[in-house]
């Protein structure tokens, strides 16, 4: 059952949804402040954002990601299709195996990023940020395939954490520690299906589940019980997000603008330029924006997406930031002080030639103390990687931390 | 012994009373003449009906530049504008299309009808506002002269080419396109559903006498999309009081800095002495001198009613008797006695806050321009309306309602002849009647109603043809070509005579970029310290 309906005319009476889990998250959600992801209630924080957070690195934390942008895509040329609108070898993304991937539009600006589930054999499922159905059936034409917006039509929870296998092991999903990192597995649930992928958004051994919005709340339920002992607890946005910025993933407009909504022209990146050249794959011979992604690697990039190590401990929120000669090269896009690395860290848009590895910087932070402002300059350092990355997250199969 | 100005304003519309303003806070010792006993030109407040007041020609405001409300403080004379966000398309079958201010209820609302539309909203409305970003950035500024050699012209024009190069490769394409394409091509790139292209298209041929298939039509519907309100890229609001209410907050301020409004008889002749503009002379008789004489009426109106041809170059009105200013717009101003039901709308009273169509289809408006083309109002109209007393308790009685009517097509002379008081009332009677189709019950509602045709307007206005931008908006009259070339400096052809009205860059809409652009020009020919506002820019 959709928990979101707009084909009648009142729709607008509610501005906002319950999700399918809403029920549970009403019950957990002490602080009694919502917050809107497009179409749903979302949860900021049911107790307290830090103990949510601390409950997805030390047990383990679910988060609601239903308002997740889905979509299926199927038919005959689902393959061809696809490596026509992602930018990587979707090829070698086996069936019951995840990939991450972004795509661009003509001009190799990057639209969005996002993971393509390989349901079963050619059929997909791609979650991302924002909606995209538009230009996703520009990109069908002449492919005989069905793309489709599932958004809600499927629950989803993320489960993530050190006791998460566990978990899910307690809740009887036979063999589940046996699934890799971005692989998935379907399982019965109380008569319907459950599908399991070992995927997440924190860089931390997690899972998400996926199932049909009428078993939502008994999928929730039985989580909890079999949780109950391991630590288990409702995590809100608020703890998810320092999760994500600690694993060092970018956030589609925060960390870059998606194109399709970019005004100002050279507001939007290729993604060289958030550092997912890695994702491109120029042995196909077509796909969106391959033309300018090939003159743009010529050219070298306009920018950098950086993580950066920052001295002291004041989270370098809205900074700018500057070369060791004091000119100003780019701002903050994503900062925290991260409890897991104890570190001070944030991701930043940097004008290249600046941002290679290793790189000193200089931050411009602002931070209040009892209302006054203060004012001071930082050094950082460019880094690479993960900010905290637990060998755990590519443990087959993980340990009962 | 005629009393001498340093200027004399003719027409006390809102880009009059605006250049006026900035005249006299520059220390000019200003006159300001109108033919009206009342001032606002198109941006004025009519109380023709009992205790009713009626926005009787401009009824929404957006386009209003931010700079010129701040600089002339016209929120302390008393201006407020209040948004009111969203619109509603109603369609024959009794559904509709809403817009509503929550983002997301507005992406569903959109969903329902094509759930791919809803999405490719994002993209066209980048598009637009790119466009937007583009040329608001001339509204207060003079468009260069491309055939000058003055370092400020090649000044200007380096500015305009260094700011069209900077929208990039695909947008300059784009750009080019836009000007001059129609309306319904350039929805094409975007939506599928009927319904959604007809809900976009009306903003593209308000006002103008081409079709949405017609060139050009593209660029009207930016026209429209360019203003805000407090910073709301493409906002509308009402001002509280009706449209009058700038014009009177424009007047507070001219007065307050010594400027002097005589209204009730309108300039009969321009006075030119040895190529030299020197002065007014009234329908009554009254004469007044000045060195510096600015015109707010539209370009016809100024120099082939109120100039002596022998003024002027031949060239010269041969332009002006060619520039394209055709109406096509009416009016209806309704009293009402409660509030209509619109059969689509019976529970929504969300919608009925906002900008009202009825369309469902290009198809239908470009058949309404057809009967324009045949030398007659269109016998299926095109209707944008508004009941601004859901948001503004100023201007009818507690429960009774003033409904604002904007009508899309009606020409400017019937089958080639004058319009008749009988051609004007069966006019009327196809507004209401069209409205009564989605609204049963709606003509019982009727105490009162103004219905203004072409005629009316110019007559009453002075809007020549009855064309409410003073010019039509299309390429060849934008820009440095508006409002012909050679003129678009807000200069005229004899010294001393200055333009400000909406026939002039950059155009019609209660925008006041045009007064307050020729008050820089003429500040800058008397070498008095400018008191006209630059731009804010967005970046
Ligand atoms: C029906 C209608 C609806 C509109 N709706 C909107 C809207 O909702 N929003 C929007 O932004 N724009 C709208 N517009 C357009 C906008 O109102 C006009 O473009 C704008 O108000 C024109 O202002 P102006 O100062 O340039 O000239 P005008 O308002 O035309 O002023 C000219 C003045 O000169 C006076 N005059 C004329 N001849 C003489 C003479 N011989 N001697 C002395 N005085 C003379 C006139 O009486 C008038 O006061 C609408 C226009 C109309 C007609």
């Amino acid at each position: 059952m959709r928990t979101v309906r707009f084909d009648r005319r009142d729709h607008y009476r509610h501005k906002v949804f319950p999700s399918p889990f809403h029920a549970r998250q009403q019950a957990h959600n002490e602080l009694k402040v919502w917050s809107r992801w497009f179409d749903y209630l979302s949860v900021p924080a049911y107790t307290c954002a830090q103990m949510e957070y601390f409950a997805g690195r030390n047990a383990c934390g679910v988060f609601d990601l239903t308002p997740m942008t889905k979509h299926r895509v199927s038919g005959p040329d689902a393959l061809p299709y696809l490596n026509r609108l992602l930018t990587r070898d979707v090829g070698k993304i086996r069936p019951g195996r995840v990939g991450y991937s972004v795509w661009c539009t003509d001009e190799g600006q990057v639209i969005d990023d996002g993971t393509v589930f390989h349901l079963r054999e050619g059929e997909y499922r791609i979650c991302s940020q924002e909606h995209q159905i538009d230009w996703f059936l520009i990109s069908a034409l002449g492919f005989d395939v069905e793309v489709v917006e599932e958004t809600h039509d499927v629950a989803a929870l993320a489960l993530q954490g050190p006791t998460s296998c566990a978990t899910l092991k307690r809740m009887g999903l036979d063999g589940i520690e046996n699934l890799t990192p971005f692989g998935l597995a379907h399982f019965d649930f109380q008569g319907t299906q459950l599908m399991v992928s070992r995927t997440g958004y924190t860089g931390d051994l997690g899972y998400e589940l996926w199932i049909d919005p009428g078993h939502a709340e008994p999928l929730w339920n039985r989580l909890f019980e079999a949780g109950r002992l391991l630590g288990i607890k409702p995590m809100g946005s608020e703890a998810l997000d320092l999760l994500r910025i600690e694993a060092g993933f970018i956030l589609a407009g925060v960390d870059f603008m998606p194109a399709q909504q970019t005004v100002r022209p050279t507001h939007t990146r290729t993604p060289f330029e958030l550092g997912l050249g890695w994702l491109v794959d120029f042995d196909k011979p077509v796909f969106n924006g391959r033309r300018a992604l090939l003159a743009a690697r010529e050219r070298g990039p306009r920018y950098r997406l950086v993580r950066l190590d920052i001295e002291g401990n004041k989270p370098a929120h809205h900074s700018y930031v500057y070369s060791t000669r004091n000119k100003n090269i780019g701002w903050v896009t994503s900062a925290m002080w991260s409890p897991s690395a104890k570190a001070n860290i944030a991701l930043a848009t940097v004008a290249a030639p600046h941002g290679e590895p290793g790189e000193e910087m200089r931050i411009e932070i602002y931070y209040q103390r009892e209302l006054k402002w203060s004012r001071m300059m930082a050094s950082a350092r460019v880094v690479e990687g993960a900010f905290y990355d637990p060998p755990r997250r590519r443990e087959t199969p993980p340990l009962d931390h | 012994m005629a009393k001498q100005y340093d200027a004399i304003v003719i027409g006390a519309g809102h880009n009059g009373l605006a250049n006026a303003a900035f005249l006299a806070k520059a220390g000019l010792s200003v006159l300001m003449v109108e033919k009206n006993p009342y001032i606002g030109g198109a941006s004025v407040s009519r109380n023709l009906y009992k205790d009713w007041i009626y926005s009787n020609c401009s009824y929404v405001c957006s386009l209003l530049r931010p700079e010129v409300y701040r600089a002339l403080d016209l929120a302390r004379y008393g201006l407020q504008v209040v948004p009111y966000g969203g619109s509603v398309t109603l369609t024959q079958d009794g559904d509709y299309l809403g817009s509503y201010i929550d983002p997301d209820a507005s992406r569903r609302e959109m969903a329902r009808h094509s759930p791919r539309d809803a999405d490719a909203e994002v993209r066209y409305w980048r598009d637009i506002m790119r466009q937007c970003r583009f040329i608001r950035q001339f509204l207060l500024r003079t468009a260069p002269d491309p055939t000058s050699f003055k370092p400020r012209d090649l000044l200007e024009l380096l500015h305009l080419g260094r700011e069209f190069w900077k929208l990039g490769e695909s947008v300059m394409y784009d750009t080019m396109r836009f000007y001059t394409m129609s309306i319904v091509e350039f929805l094409d790139e975007y939506f599928e559903h009927p319904l959604i292209k007809a809900a976009h298209a009306g903003s593209g041929i308000i006002g103008s006498a081409l079709g949405v298939m017609s060139p050009g039509t593209a660029y009207v519907l930016l026209h429209h999309a360019m203003g805000e309100v407090d910073g709301t890229a493409g906002a509308w609001g009402f001002a509280r009081g009706g449209m009058g209410a700038i014009a009177e907050a424009m007047g507070a301020c001219l007065r307050d800095h010594g400027g002097e409004i005589v209204t009730g008889s309108g300039v009969e002749r321009i006075q030119v002495r040895n190529g030299r503009a020197t002065g007014v002379a009234l329908e009554n008789g009254d004469e007044y001198t000045a060195d510096v004489v600015v015109s707010n009426m539209t370009l016809p109106r100024t120099f082939l009613e109120c100039m002596d041809p022998a003024d002027l170059r031949p060239d010269f009105l041969t332009k002006v008797r060619n520039f394209k200013i055709r109406g096509s717009s009416g009016k209806v101003n309704i009293a009402l006695d409660g509030l209509p039901q619109f059969t689509a709308l019976r529970e929504n009273r969300e919608l009925m806050h906002t900008d009202m169509h009825l369309i469902d289809s290009v198809e239908r408006l470009e058949r309404a321009y057809d009967d324009w083309k045949n030398g007659i109002w269109s016998q299926d109209p095109y209707i944008d309306m508004l009941i601004p007393t859901l948001t503004d308790p100023t201007m009818a009685p507690p429960g009774k309602h003033f409904m604002s009517v904007f009508v899309q097509y009606v020409p400017p002379k019937v089958h080639g002849r004058d319009w008749t008081d009988a051609d004007r009332d069966a006019f009327g009677q196809t507004v209401l009647n069209q409205i009564e189709r989605y609204a049963p019950g709606f003509k019982n509602l009727v105490l009162h109603a103004e219905v203004r045709t072409p005629r009316e307007l110019e007559a009453e206005v002075g809007l020549t043809e009855g064309n409410i931008f003073q010019g039509e908006l299309t390429m060849d009259q934008l820009l440095f070509n508006r409002p012909i070339p050679g003129y678009a400096q807000y200069r005229g052809p004899v010294k001393g005579l200055y333009l400000c009205g909406s026939s002039n860059h950059p155009g019609g809409g209660v925008m006041a970029a045009p007064g307050a652009n020729a008050a820089r020009e003429i500040l800058r020919d008397l070498r008095k310290p400018n008191t006209v506002p630059e731009g804010w820019l967005d970046d």
